[in-house]
């Protein structure tokens, strides 16, 4: 069936209901001695809106799901089917080959195999779809005589579709936990299945990376999943030279801009370096790989470094830290602003100049904000893919040289996933476990930031 | 009479005031050195996208002029356009083509012709069957090679045939309409965007639908409604953590996830879109939370003291008071969404997809995509429409930052 159906259905159905039941509050209405409901007439429409639409909705969606199935199973017990083969791409073909015909997205069938299936496939289809739609009109009548035995020119319909209104806004923000329990559930038990091929202690310890896609996966060389190079990568590029570059150049346009800069320059600074902060990753990427790293490499050559390869940590961390130079700034700016003004009138009026105020007042006070800030940076730096997998390469390097290729965590992920080894393959399951280690690290950077800046307001407030 | 001085105003506190002023004036020189820099890159980056890009509009054609009268060619009478240009191929078009291609370009000069050069002649006369009775010029691409001769790299053994045919005027670049309407290609010569293009536009129609409502709603909750409990708490910690754990996560999730539920649908635009959603609800969700908080509590006093319930305090005197403010959010979240490419990587969306997807479960790819799978081809015309492509990003980007803007400053209100 389809998806638009059971929804046009419920918007449909709905809709009746939503125009009988107001109709039928007027009528209340005008019949009632004193002239007066319960409720408005309108109440009483979206509540039998609610109760017929909302079945027909939730049942729409387990149909769907479970439709296919059924219709397969259908399809396999028919007589056509008997002479399939019993597993792989072909019968999937031909399943999938039978099934684009039958519903009209092909017009003939390209294997001959599929031709006796067609018709078992629109029988199916239109029996569970029949199905489907009889349940739902069934449903909606249920919930249409519900509806219409309660509502009464007494009945309270306001509160009860207030109560439903309350019960889909917790819904609503019930999805963001769900997300980060699915992200969690999720890559606990990748790494589990991970560390049952792999010991965590040469996951977490070694120094070899260099996982094999086309090995047995039946025994797996532990030795060649050791991801110290990659850990190293990481905090190499996005926490030491993207910071290098982000943390000077960030903080010192946040201080220009709120202490020196005059209101004009600001409203054209502002907007430029929140455009720096707009242009997506890949473009930096782009630029890092294109122009950045090329310029690198023939500095290296001209000054007298022959073997400068093409791509360079110190190429991907410079770029990465122009992109983290806004977000630096952004921070900075919002904990100097939030430095109470008569500090720093205090320091001006015992005769300190802008930048001894700054550097021995505002800075200091500020400090726990600027620190969380970094640590926020650092925490997108790390977690940054499409600079480092088109500039930093896939070599994993262990080495303090910033000339050199070098991998990190997020392009192995990429690496592992975009690969031609299957899902249970140990260096598919590696990319969930760095993925892991991931989430954990920025989570816990965010966690410490987050609490610092909060606690950080409350002094000053 | 000589000017009176302070007493502690001695030389060595003259000197020592000199020396902090030249500390501050290099200060201040440091800070706008530091905007001066970061300035400076954005120019330099939007400037060499721009330089590289303009000519990825381009592409280099040659001149040739085509009589078809001589041939007895018909238009089918289809609305049907692909029908119609394997009908024109049946009756020997593509001969035509090359006949007339070594007729003015010499036999060296048409083997440098596209192969696919023929179906422009073809959709010229099907629009307009007319030019089917006369001889025209049409304006061919050609292949990579002589191209990037003409750009004055590649084979060096091209480049004079190349001088020679520009010099006769049969040789230039022009620009190339079809960029923004074909979909990807082997040949840099016959790549167009409008595959990608769509595949975004349907990715973010998914995101849009699925991360507003929710992210509305669950900030509507968290703001008026929520208990100040255990709960609200876990709630606000989680959202405060999606809106920063990095992309490529949310990318392993909807690999897990949806793509075991759904794995018909690998690589389609429903798929992105969800992981895409589950990314930019956070964002809608922090910056829909500040917008209501921004509501005084006069207006909601106001609404209660006259009897509304406090589900229509809310839905009709807050919301819409905060409704700028939520949309504002909302773009700039789908702004972030648009050009994000790490999650759409993991999975799947990185397929070749050389027609257009037609609906939310096609196989499609979207523009941050096509950028990064072209910044991986080696051929030298690649690289322009790369930055052709990332200078249309950045235009819609740019589009939807303004319109947010312009939103914050047409709306918002300073109670």
């Amino acid at each position: 069936m389809s998806s638009a159906i059971p929804l046009l259905l419920a918007i449909g159905l709905g809709l009746a209901g939503w125009l009988v039941a107001r109709g039928r509050a007027w009528k209340f209405k005008s019949e009632a001695a004193d002239g007066r409901l319960a409720s408005l007439p309108v109440y009483h429409a979206w509540y039998a809106a609610l109760w017929i639409g909302g079945p027909v909705l939730l049942f729409g969606v387990v149909w769907n799901a479970i439709c296919g199935n059924l219709i397969m199973q259908h399809v396999l017990a028919s007589p056509g089917a008997a002479n399939l083969p019993a597993f792989g791409m072909r019968r999937d073909a031909i399943l999938r080959e039978a099934q684009n015909v039958a519903s009209g997205a092909a017009d003939r069938v390209l294997i001959p195999e599929a031709e006796p299936l067609v018709e078992p496939f629109r029988a199916a289809t239109l029996l569970y779809d029949g199905i489907g739609i009889a349940v739902a009109l069934v449903l909606a009548l249920i919930g249409a005589v519900w509806v219409f035995l309660r509502l009464k020119p007494n009945f309270a319909a306001r509160t009860k579709v207030e109560r439903g209104v309350l019960g889909v806004l917790f819904l609503a923000s019930l999805v963001a936990i769900l997300t980060t329990f699915g992200i969690f559930v999720t890559l606990v038990f990748e790494t589990f299945r991970f560390f049952g091929m792999v010991s965590p202690v040469d996951f977490l310890f070694g120094t070899h990376w260099g996982p094999d896609p086309m090995a047995a996966t039946t025994s797996t060389d532990g030795s060649r999943y050791g991801a110290i190079p990659l850990f190293w990568g990481t905090i190499f590029i996005g926490a030491i030279i993207a910071m290098i570059v982000a943390i000077p150049l960030g903080l010192m346009s946040a201080i220009y801009l709120t202490q020196y800069a005059n209101p004009t320059l600001r409203k054209w600074i502002k907007p430029a370096l929140e455009i720096l902060a707009g242009v997506p990753t890949v473009v930096y990427g782009y630029f890092a790989a294109l122009t950045i790293a090329p310029a690198i490499r023939e500095i290296a050559v001209s000054v007298g470094i022959a073997n400068a390869s093409s791509e360079s940590a110190l190429a991907a961390g410079l770029v990465m830290g122009v992109m983290i130079i806004p977000f630096v700034s952004s921070m900075a700016d919002d904990s100097i602003a939030a430095v109470p003004q008569a500090m720093r009138d205090g320091s001006l009026a015992m005769g300190a100049t802008t930048n001894e105020t700054i550097r021995r007042v505002l800075i200091p006070a500020a400090l726990p904000g600027i620190v969380a800030g970094i640590m926020l940076a650092v925490s997108r730096a790390i977690g940054e893919t499409m600079i480092v997998v088109m500039a930093a390469g896939y070599a994993a390097n262990l080495s303090a040289n910033p000339l050199e290729a070098m991998t990190t965590v997020t392009v192995q992920i990429v690496a592992m996933l975009t690969g031609e080894a299957s899902m249970d393959h140990p260096a598919t399951l590696s990319a969930f476990a760095l993925g892991f280690v991931l989430f954990i690290i920025t989570l816990i950077l965010n966690v410490i930031a987050l609490r610092v800046v909060k606690r950080f307001r409350e002094a000053y407030e | 009479m000589s000017e009176m001085r302070a007493p502690t105003r001695t030389p060595e506190f003259e000197a020592r005031l000199k020396q902090r002023y030249a500390a501050e004036r290099r200060f201040k020189l440091a800070g706008l050195g530091a905007i001066a820099f970061s300035v400076a890159i954005l120019v330099f980056l939007l400037g060499n996208m721009l330089s590289n890009g303009l000519g990825g509009f381009q592409r280099t054609v040659f001149e040739v002029p085509v009589d078809l009268s001589r041939m007895a060619l018909s238009v089918p009478a289809t609305d049907n356009e692909a029908s119609a240009v394997r009908s024109l191929q049946s009756q020997g078009l593509p001969e035509i083509v090359q006949y007339a291609a070594e007729e003015a370009l010499g036999s060296e000069g048409a083997s440098q012709i596209n192969s696919e050069a023929w179906r422009i002649v073809a959709q010229e006369v099907i629009a307009d069957p007319a030019l089917l009775r006369g001889s025209n010029t049409y304006s061919l691409p050609t292949n990579e090679d002589i191209a990037s001769a003409y750009a004055g790299d590649g084979k060096l053994h091209l480049q004079p045939l190349a001088n020679e045919l520009a010099e006769q005027g049969l040789l230039h670049d022009a620009f190339d309409p079809g960029f923004m309407t074909r979909s990807d290609a082997t040949d840099p010569q016959l790549v167009g965007i409008w595959g990608a293009l769509k595949g975004s536009i349907l990715t973010m129609i998914v995101t849009l639908l699925l991360a507003f409502p929710v992210g509305v709603l669950a900030a509507l909750y968290l703001e008026e409604y929520a208990p100040r409990n255990r709960w609200t708490d876990i709630i606000e910690v989680s959202i405060n953590n999606l809106a920063a754990v990095p992309s490529i996560i949310f990318g392993l999730l909807g690999l897990a996830v949806f793509l075991t539920l759904f794995p018909s649908f690998r690589s389609a635009p429903l798929i992105g879109g969800m992981t895409l959603a589950l990314m930019t609800m956070p964002v809608i969700v922090i910056s829909g939370r500040n917008a209501i908080k921004a509501v005084p509590p006069s207006i909601r006093d106001g609404a209660l003291a006259i009897g509304a319930s406090p589900v229509q305090v809310v839905f009709h005197h807050v919301l819409p008071l905060a409704l700028p403010g939520i949309l504002t959010g909302t773009i700039i979240g789908m702004a972030r969404a648009l050009g994000e490419t790490a999650p759409l990587l993991l999975i799947g969306m990185r397929a070749f997809v050389a027609t257009p997807p037609s609906g939310f479960t096609d196989n499609a790819t979207v523009l941050p995509m096509q950028i990064f799978l072209w910044s991986d081809q080696i051929d030298r015309g690649f690289v322009e429409r790369t930055s052709a492509a990332i200078i249309v990003l950045l235009i819609f980007l740019l589009l939807m930052n303004g319109l947010a803007i312009y939103l914050r400053n047409k709306f918002e209100k300073r109670w």
